[in-house]
């Protein structure tokens, strides 16, 4: 146990300190380096359920071991020490799994709402926390609508915690460790723009054997972890009445109408001030 | 308590430093006669908040050593529970009476609400400082808190980011239009006409703030369009808010203005005294014209939303309940006190007025907030004592301020203050 946390605090700190020094550098040249995002295209009918990827996951993160059986009986979600989870459904097409994690939104809602920038979205797709900002509102829980951002409700220094796309792994040309240590080859990693021909390319080279719909593909403006599957998508537990807008443009007209309020209201209070009959007397003369 | 008149005479030529530093040595002295209690100590209502406090105190220490999930029901389905949906959301409409009383009485003139001016701005700036200061205890790592406001970490694209700024600029611009208060307290009239001059501009700049930022605590809520229920989601929720909070710091203004002229009875200047019935009278109207307009935008939106869809269900009973009963009974009440001249009719609109509220910004907040997860959030007792303490300690700071500074008794000739501190006889502590 102490060694494992060890090795996990170890990890962790390492993991900040790389990402903190290249964040920087990110941020100064971003525009210049933003490309194309890379996605991960995970083919449910393909996946086994075998679980390789929360184990990966745990490895490359520092995170304790996932239990090694489960009954799938009932549906688990992501935790704070649990990134990725794989779960079973019942269906028509038989049994499916099913894993989930943080979908990297294109346009995250989880980052345009962190008023720190502690939410990140890097230019290469994933979508990172950064320690040395956040100061814990959980605003972002509340407004990604995945619900994936998970908080340390029992630590004094809590974090926020979620799936990153392995992005240190990224950053030294690696693929994502789930990627790498999946058996059945149910996820594909690669420019987004690939992935989505490429699952359109299964699509039409199989017409029957999938639902004509790339999950992600356009959901909440579109997300960097795109799904193929042989049932519609509400059977294997995903949200199907998330629309296709960007969630932080939920807010954009709120946030447009800031600067007029601020510059027409002060003048409109003056001038009513001026107006109005009754004119203030100078209260030091009572 | 000392007052030196000559003092205050060299005080009318330029102030040298050394005159600045008697100055000094004299308010200290004078704060320190102020800080000691007056009164009977030993209070039913003083035991009972001071034991509230301390448990609120231990109870915070723990939180802060270990962790949120140790005192309160938070978790990752309910991220935020009693502490963000009632002291903070509910706590800063209540607190709109500042912004709305400034607006009526140094906007527009309006003599006759000037005499509850002072209490209610005092009123507003406390909420501020403790309801919105309750933020800092449901912050996960509150030591970062300074992120957003120096350095390079501006989330321009968050609401939140407006909200925090606005709370902090908002109670600057509060504590501009009481710093009057306090200089004529402390007995320095060149500092009290300085400030003064600056009412205007502070009134001005705090209703744009609250405009803002009311509307803002609704905005909040924008993205989370598919976890809250239909019946109180809709894209006009920061208007919504906004004029909510109209009436409902209005109502927290009739609610307080009739416990404070019970408990600070003999603190009630004369004028106000005499003005009280047409004032409450006058807010009564001003809460049921705006309470009318906010039950008529409730009622564009749930035709837009086509809401009628979800009354079938426990929900729709629920949000009949806030509708009907919190909002459009008030309503009626109010025209019925005012029209009558019943002050009791009044209070009570507020009071139910204020319960509508509170059903109103935690239903948005938390309770219909995720209302299809499994294991819906319950506040724990510990949320529920420190609620109760944050509200005790505002309670003492508010009462402090009331015994000693001219809040309520406006009415007062200027050479009287001099001598006001001891006519007043001290039944409890302040
Ligand atoms: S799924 Fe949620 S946490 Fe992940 S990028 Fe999208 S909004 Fe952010
Ligand atoms: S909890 Fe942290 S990461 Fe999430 S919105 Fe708040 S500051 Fe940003």
């Amino acid at each position: 146990m102490d060694r494992r946390s060890a090795v996990r605090t170890l990890c962790v700190a390492t993991g900040s300190a790389l990402v903190g020094r290249k964040l920087n550098a990110q941020e100064a040249d971003a525009p210049a380096a933003a490309g194309e995002p890379m996605a991960i295209l995970v083919d449910t009918t393909v996946c086994g359920g075998c679980r390789e990827c929360e184990f990966a996951c745990a490895a490359a993160n520092g995170l304790p071991e996932p239990p090694e059986e489960v009954d799938f009986q009932e549906t688990r979600t992501t935790s704070e020490s649990q990134w990725t989870v794989v779960n079973r459904y019942q269906t028509d097409a038989g049994e499916v799994f099913v894993r989930r994690q943080c979908m990297h939104c294109l346009r995250p809602a989880c980052a345009s709402a962190c008023l720190t920038r502690a939410m990140y979205k890097t230019p290469e797709g994933p979508v990172v926390w950064r320690e040395d900002k956040c100061m814990g509102c959980r605003f972002c829980m509340i407004s990604c609508p995945f619900d994936v951002p998970k908080f340390e409700y029992d630590s004094a220094n809590p974090r926020i915690l979620k799936c990153r796309m392995c992005w240190e792994r990224l950053e030294q040309g690696e693929v994502p460790a789930c990627v790498a240590n999946c058996p059945y080859e149910a996820v594909t990693f690669g420019p987004r723009s690939e992935m989505i021909e490429l699952a359109w390319k299964r699509i039409y080279e199989n017409p029957d054997a999938y639902v004509h719909h790339v999950y992600g593909e356009h959901e909440a403006g579109g997300t960097s972890w795109l799904y193929l599957a042989a049932v519609p998508f509400e059977e294997l537990g995903f949200r199907t009445d998330l629309g296709t807008t960007p969630y932080p443009d939920l807010t954009r007209e709120f946030l447009y109408a800031v600067p007029f309020v601020l510059t027409m209201v002060p003048p409109f209070l003056l001038a009513l001030n001026r107006a109005s009959a009754n004119r203030e007397p100078d209260e030091s003369e009572e | 308590m000392e007052r030196d008149p000559v003092a205050a005479e060299s005080r009318r030529t330029a102030p040298s430093p050394s005159i600045v530093l008697r100055e000094l040595g004299r308010f200290v002295r004078f704060m320190l006669g102020e800080m000691r209690p007056r009164g009977r100590l030993l209070t039913p209502f003083n035991v009972l908040t001071g034991a509230i406090v301390l448990v609120t105190i231990g109870l915070l220490v723990i939180r802060f050593t270990h962790g949120l999930g140790s005192i309160t029901n938070l978790s990752q389905d309910s991220p935020w529970g009693l502490w963000i949906g009632f002291d903070v959301i509910t706590g800063v409409a209540f607190a709109g009476g500042a912004y709305v009383l400034s607006f009526i009485v140094y906007v527009l003139g309006q003599e006759r609400y000037r005499p509850i001016a002072r209490v209610t701005i005092l009123n507003g700036f406390l909420a501020y400082v403790f309801y919105a200061g309750a933020l800092l205890l449901d912050l996960g790592r509150p030591w970062k808190v300074v992120n957003p406001i120096i350095g390079n970490s501006f989330g321009v694209s968050s609401v939140m980011f407006l909200v925090a700024w606005h709370f902090l600029l908002y109670m600057i611009a509060e504590f501009v239009e009481f710093s009057p208060t306090i200089a004529e307290w402390a007995g320095w009239p060149r500092l009290r006409r300085r400030l003064h001059a600056l009412t205007l501009g502070a009134v001005v700049f705090g209703i744009t703030l609250s405009i803002l930022h009311q509307s803002g605590l609704g905005a909040l809520f924008l993205m989370a369009r598919d976890k809250i229920h239909p019946l109180w989601y809709s894209q006009f929720i920061p208007i919504l808010f906004f004029v909510s909070s109209i009436f409902a710091g209005l109502s927290m203004v009739i609610f307080e203005g009739t416990i404070t002229h019970k408990v600070f009875h003999e603190r009630v200047g004369d004028r106000l005294e005499q003005t009280y019935p047409d004032i409450l009278t006058g807010l009564a109207r001003i809460c049921a014209a705006t309470m009318f307009v906010y039950l008529f935008l409730q009622l564009l939106v749930f035709v837009h939303g086509q809401r009628w869809t979800y009354m079938r269900t426990g929900w729709g009973a629920w949000y009949l309940l806030e509708m009907a009963g919190l909002v459009a009974l008030p309503i009626a009440l109010f025209l019925h006190g005012h029209v009558r001249r019943n002050l009791a009719v009044i209070r009570a609109a507020a009071i139910l007025t204020l319960a509508g509220i509170v059903l109103n910004r935690l239903n948005v907040s938390v309770i219909a907030y995720k209302w299809y997860a499994p294991v819906p959030y319950v506040p724990s007792w510990q949320e529920v004592v420190v609620t109760l303490g944050v509200i005790s300690a505002e309670i003492w700071v508010f009462r402090w301020i009331v015994n000693r500074m001219p809040v309520l008794d406006r009415a007062l000739p200027s050479p009287a203050p001099r001598a006001r501190g001891r006519a007043v006889p001290a039944p409890a502590t302040r």
